[in-house]
């Protein structure tokens, strides 16, 4: 995975400036600030339940998330003026934890329709139909993808590893600014990390960034994150680089959040 | 948060081929009554025979009342204040193309329909374009009719080919059948008519293009299709109409007769104007359309794709009546805003190891109202039939409504009959997911909507199932909030 990097010179990819947001009326990100620049990896770390998905719900636009207060600068842009589809195709893709099942719609389709919109987004023309299908197949080899499983239903049948293989497919495809792996809620699947983390080098040019979510430590094994935030309490306790998240393994989160807020 | 687009921007009115061509019209005066019908027939150049068939039909009508068992309301229609003919004004019959009325070319350009190119490109489909009542202009008659093929407007039938004519019209549905059938054998004008000899497979795919243009024309199309023993065609029948505020009735009867181990494929993209998204004006389709598999081995198909009409009243029907015969009914149904629809389809099995398929998927949205309605009966004769039914329903949002109503009369113990039934929503997750790849909301849901008919579209013959496909986003924009 990207080691680190340079944060000189460079305009901030995302900036998110004292972010509240609740959810049913109940106030889950409170206060929040986090400035991720290109080529970065940054890690989310906390507890279960502490509301660490909820960051990327209000990033991406999911419906049922207030922001009550803050403001989300997104390459120079105000994020949260944009639609979903807007926040996707100017950069934004949201690795699913449990992506849905769209049935008798097969992913060559759904590629095809994601990545027209996007270049219609960015002003370009639509592939036509043997460049697409040779972009896809090229990224598909790469990721260890059958051309069999192109022809199925979007994730219909697929297991937890194909989805994974298949969601990286899509952001191989889409190239997007920056990425967001939430695995808050699942158990952290280590085939799933190399996989991604696998897309993510290969599509890397210095300038895509990745947003980690996640509350296992066992990661570090298979990335080098360039900092380390530990969520609790609707918002971030402490920032550090990878030593944070050994110092986390060993004192546990109970113990290390309460050290922090004293 | 995100901005929702307006959904009022988006639900305006979006009927694409809502206009109208100026051409003089030739109609009969307002209102029913026999001098009308023998003045339809006269203009015709009708023999005795037909118009005695009209006038029995139209006395028949009288007599009889419009049906009310279908979940449709709509406002109660006046036969009097209708003209039940109009056609185009020509003085000569046209030759070739070069002849017919340019402002009525255009209108098929609208319509992506370019005759003369359809003429220069390959033998793929040829067409009987349908104007308002009148055949105007059928290609590829030349190419059909080496192999003994008659495809024409059922007029010219009448005259050319009046004993297949005679034979076989009415015979799969009598005038007595329904009310709308019973006015349709009164005052149909034209229609297709086609005839495939024993043992010949049509080498193309016939098609005709139906759009209704005068003004308060009551259309009353009828088709007839004829495949004799061994043969083979299949059918396509598409759709538009433009826009207007008075409500245009529509009666037609389309009737297939297929005699033994032949096959016949009928499909349908229909897509008439349904009315703006208050509900106001567009088209009232009563239509009958049945199948006659009366020799052993012969097999009917009917694929349907529809998403027009303000009400849609239409039952494609199989009859089995030979042995080994089966039928198919593959259909796609979308209501949006306050379309009605009650559509389903009705699968007689009267031979042994007769066989039967449905599968049909009804998409409401809006404020639209939707049912399938579906027999499947079982004769004492019909030993070892089989029926497998399936009837899905996808709801988009909070205010439309769908409802089935299988009927299933069986009268032999060795029949066996499925039946499955699921109702589902676009959920909210599918639509995040869609969304969150760069996909609007509308995409999204046409996306989702055409995966949810994938097994019916992949019945229809390819052009079809594009323009199809197109037809359905298209149909359903201004659907999700």
């Amino acid at each position: 995975m990207n080691g680190n990097r340079r944060m000189t010179n460079k305009k901030p990819l995302l900036e998110i400036k004292n972010l509240s947001a609740s959810v049913a009326g109940k106030e889950i990100i409170k206060n929040l600030s986090l400035t991720i620049f290109e080529g970065q990896t940054h890690v989310i770390m906390g507890p279960n339940g502490a509301g660490k998905s909820t960051l990327s719900h209000v990033l991406t636009g999911k419906p049922g998330y207030e922001v009550t207060s803050g403001s989300i600068t997104f390459k120079g842009k105000n994020l949260l003026d944009l639609s979903i589809d807007e926040r996707a195709n100017e950069g934004l893709f949201l690795i699913m934890q449990y992506p849905v099942e769209i049935p008798g719609v097969s992913f060559m389709t759904f590629l095809k329709y994601a990545l027209n919109a996007k270049r219609k987004y960015l002003g370009l023309d639509e592939l036509s139909a043997p460049e697409f299908i040779k972009l896809v197949q090229t990224q598909a080899q790469k990721l260890a993808i059958d051309k069999e499983m192109l022809g199925r239903a979007v994730n219909v049948g697929f297991s937890g590893g194909e989805k994974k293989r298949m969601e990286t497919l899509q952001m191989a495809l889409l190239k997007p600014a920056l990425s967001i792996l939430d695995e808050a809620d699942s158990g952290l699947d280590i085939d799933a990390l190399k996989v991604v983390s696998k897309g993510i080098n290969d599509l890397d040019d210095g300038k895509r960034a990745l947003l980690i979510i996640t509350h296992h430590q066992d990661l570090l094994e298979y990335i080098k994150p360039d900092f380390v935030h530990v969520f609790a309490g609707g918002r971030i306790i402490k920032t550090g680089d990878k030593n944070l998240a050994l110092e986390l393994e060993a004192k546990g989160y109970t113990d290390f959040i309460k050290e922090a807020q004293c | 948060m995100a901005q929702k687009p307006e959904i009022e921007d988006l639900s305006g009115d979006k009927y694409k081929y809502g206009f109208t061509t100026d051409i003089e019209v030739e109609s009969v005066p307002k209102g029913l009554n026999e001098d009308i019908i023998r003045l339809i027939s006269k203009k015709k150049n009708e023999p005795d025979w037909l118009l005695e068939k009209r006038l029995k039909a139209y006395r028949h009508w009288l007599k009889i009342l419009e049906p009310t068992w279908a979940k449709l309301t709509y406002e109660k229609i006046n036969y009097q204040d209708l003209f039940y003919y109009a056609a185009p004004k020509q003085k000569v019959k046209p030759q070739s193309l070069d002849e017919v009325d340019p402002e009525l070319l255009k209108t098929y350009d609208k319509l992506g329909i370019d005759l003369k190119e359809q003429e220069v490109l390959s033998g793929v489909v040829a067409v009987d374009a349908v104007f308002d009542s009148v055949s105007v202009a059928t290609t590829y008659r030349a190419k059909l009719k080496e192999q003994g093929i008659i495809f024409c407007s059922i007029s010219e039938a009448v005259q050319n080919h009046p004993d297949l004519v005679q034979k076989y019209l009415g015979s799969v549905v009598p005038y007595t059948d329904n009310f709308f059938a019973c006015l349709n054998s009164a005052v149909f004008t034209d229609g297709s008519f086609v005839y495939i000899p024993k043992g010949v497979k049509c080498p193309m795919e016939l098609s005709t293009y139906f759009r209704i243009n005068a003004q308060n024309t009551g259309q009353f199309e009828r088709t007839l299709i004829v495949a004799d023993e061994q043969s083979y065609v299949s059918y396509l029948e598409g759709c538009t109409a433009p826009q207007r505020d008075e409500n245009q009735l529509h009666a037609a009867i389309v009737e297939i007769v297929i005699l033994k181990d032949a096959e016949v494929k009928y499909s349908t993209v229909q897509n008439w104007y349904p009315g703006d998204k208050d509900g106001k004006g567009g088209v009232y389709n009563f239509v009958t359309k049945r199948a006659a598999c009366r020799g052993d081995n012969a097999k009917v198909s009917w694929t349907q794709v529809e998403t027009g009409s303000a009400v849609t009243w239409k039952y494609p029907s199989c009859i089995l009546q030979g042995d080994n015969s089966s039928g198919e009914f593959y259909s796609v149904a979308i209501t949006n805003n306050f379309q009605q629809a009650d559509t389903g389809t009705k699968m007689i099995h009267i031979g042994k190891n007769t066989t039967s398929r449905i599968i049909s998927k009804g998409i409401s949205a809006g404020h639209s109202n939707q049912t399938y309605r579906g027999l499947v009966k079982v004769a004492k004769s019909a030993q070892n039939a089989r029926n497998f039914s399936e009837c899905d329903s996808l709801l988009i949002g909070q205010t439309c409504g769908s409802h089935t109503v299988p009927y299933i009369e069986n009268e032999n113990r060795t029949a066996v009959l499925e039946h499955e039934a699921t109702t589902s929503k676009i959920s909210e997750e599918q639509l995040f997911y869609c969304n969150q790849r760069g996909l609007t909301e509308e995409q999204a849901t046409g996306l989702i909507v055409n995966g949810f008919c994938k097994e019916v579209m992949q019945k229809l013959p390819m052009e079809f199932a594009i323009e199809a496909s197109k037809l359905i986003n298209i149909s359903l924009e201004g659907s999700v909030g």
